[in-house]
């Protein structure tokens, strides 16, 4: 192997506790997009749900009028960054499922730009996801997912699905964009669940 | 295409030559190098003494004949730029692997004039390019317009000047777009659909384009050429993604 | 930074390519399984992201998508109809 003398790179090496293994620390939010930035505006935007009992729809006044939470969670993109301590703006995805009669085991996210990713229900309720309008005490920039995105910060990144418009309830594992050409199913960063096979 | 191609080859840096506070040229002797075209890149791969490795492109800036030349802009939150630019010293080693691309080459063999457009680093595979024709006596009419924030950021100033002076064809345009010195008579705004206009040769000419900069000089130069009704089966760009300038 | 500015081409991709298939491929025609234009593969959106996702610069739709890890890349290709190859 040929090392290059006195070369580290960025990488910062955090508390084992807080960093998964394999990630390093970042500063900054790296702006990681699998196309161009979608501009919804809110008077068209709606986050819907389907696949229950009967489908259900928010306006962007209507899930405003949700109750909401500012929560610090840290955050872990399977490319190996990690940042912790962000802070977010959001209502939980368990206030959105409380209006759903449904017995799904999983859901796919669907996204403007035509994004999808996939979860177990469990993944997404007992308040381990939030679909977040705030960060860092402003709303949501475009770039970084705005006006509204899913997050899910236990799994890696891939899974916080920018420009959210709802959720589909499936009864099977549908694998999202990502999970159907090589990226894990599941994508727990504790577990290294990067890759099919891990 | 070469196999050698395909597989990482062992590089030490043979010499370093300092362009402008924030590029460096890096001149590497690679033992198995197949040789390259102007206009193609390469990839740079660092592994650290834990393993760890990081993996970025570099477009080369030599001609064809006058072996492996980078010449590398320091981002200032970049992970293989530091080093290369602040960091690396003679003797050092990285991994090469190349040469890369097809597309955004020249070889000199037509006389269709040529126009370069390059926004900063984006000058250095057009670099390669004017220094093949330079070096191939190439009888195609080239001019290289070329945009920097600062003179003191004009990367290859002298060479470019020197090769600008020999009455063979090959001219420079320079634009300053931050701050230009005082005396300073030639363009000092971002290039524009006027500027390509008085620069550029007309669309009757039919000549060759590469433009190569920053994603959003590249796209902005391509659609002003096109205005001016450039065919865009002439133009090859090359985005460079966000840079330093 | 905006995504507009970390666009890449084609071009950003080559090493990749030129690894997994042996030739350079981003002077290769390709043809959009959305809209069926043409281009090469040198003149295609390339987005970084989790993996690599390459769009028709005409209906942005994607063409191909590449993740590569623990020594495998897994490559898709159906929304590109046809590649020129040689």
């Amino acid at each position: 192997m040929v090392i290059s003398r006195g070369f580290r790179g960025r990488r910062r090496d955090g508390p084992p506790d807080r960093v998964p293994p394999g990630q390093y620390l970042t500063d900054d939010f790296p702006v990681l997009s699998a196309g161009p930035t979608p501009h919804t505006p809110v008077e068209e935007w709606t986050f819907s749900i389907e696949g229950g009992a009967e489908p259900v729809s928010w306006t962007w006044d209507d899930f405003r009028a949700l109750p909401s939470e500012t929560f610090t969670v840290d955050i872990h993109c399977v490319t190996r960054w990690s940042k912790l301590d962000t802070v977010w703006e959001g209502v939980s995805v368990d206030t959105l499922l409380d209006a759903v009669e449904h017995d799904a085991a999983y859901a796919v996210a669907f996204c403007d730009g035509g994004y999808t990713t996939n979860l177990p229900l469990e993944d997404l309720t007992g308040g381990k996801a939030w679909v977040a309008f705030g960060y860092d005490g402003l709303p949501l920039e475009p770039e970084h997912g705005g006006p509204a995105r899913l997050l899910v910060p236990h799994l890696y990144f891939w899974k916080s699905a920018k420009w959210v418009r709802g959720l589909g309830l499936r009864d099977e594992d549908e694998p999202g964009f990502w999970e159907s050409n090589g990226y894990h199913l599941r994508g727990d960063p504790w577990l290294e669940q990067r890759y099919w096979g891990d | 295409m070469p196999s050698s191609a395909v597989i990482w080859l062992s590089a030490t840096v043979a010499g370093i030559v300092s362009e402008t506070p924030r590029v460096r040229t890096l001149e590497l002797d690679v033992p198995g190098w197949p040789g390259h075209r102007a206009g193609q890149h390469l990839d740079v791969r660092l592994t650290a003494e834990d393993g760890y490795q990081a993996q970025r492109s570099y477009s080369i800036a030599s001609a064809p004949d006058d072996g492996v030349a980078l010449t590398v802009e320091r981002l200032d939150d970049g992970e293989v730029s530091p080093y290369l630019v602040d960091e690396a010293r003679e003797g050092d080693q990285v991994e090469v692997r190349g040469p890369i691309g097809g597309y955004f080459v020249w070889d000199g063999e037509e006389p269709d004039p040529v126009l370069l457009v390059a926004g900063g680093s984006g000058v250095v595979p057009l670099m390669a390019m004017a220094r093949h024709r330079a070096r191939a006596g190439s009888p195609a009419p080239m001019r290289l317009l070329f945009s920097s924030r600062t003179l003191e950021d004009v990367i290859y100033r002298e060479e470019l000047d020197e090769l600008g002076s020999r009455g063979d064809g090959f001219e420079v345009v320079h634009t300053l777009t931050l701050e230009q010195p005082s005396g300073w008579t030639g363009y000092s705004r971002r290039i524009d659909r006027d500027l390509l206009a008085e620069v550029a040769w007309p669309a009757s000419e039919s000549p060759r384009v590469y433009v190569c900069g920053a994603t959003r000089f590249v796209d902005a130069a391509a659609d002003g050429l096109l205005e001016l009704g450039y065919d865009a089966r002439w133009i090859r760009t090359e985005r460079f993604g966000a840079t330093g300038s | 930074m905006e995504v507009r500015d970390l666009k890449l081409d084609g071009n950003a991709i080559g090493g990749i390519l030129l690894e997994l298939v042996g030739t350079d491929m981003t002077a290769c025609g390709s043809v959009c399984a959305g809209c069926g234009a043409r281009e090469e593969m040198a003149r295609l959106d390339v987005y970084p992201a989790a993996g690599i996702v390459v769009r028709c610069r005409h209906c942005e739709s994607v063409m191909i998508r590449i993740v590569q890890g623990r020594g495998r890349t897994w490559l898709d290709l159906s929304g590109t109809a046809s590649l020129e190859l040689g």
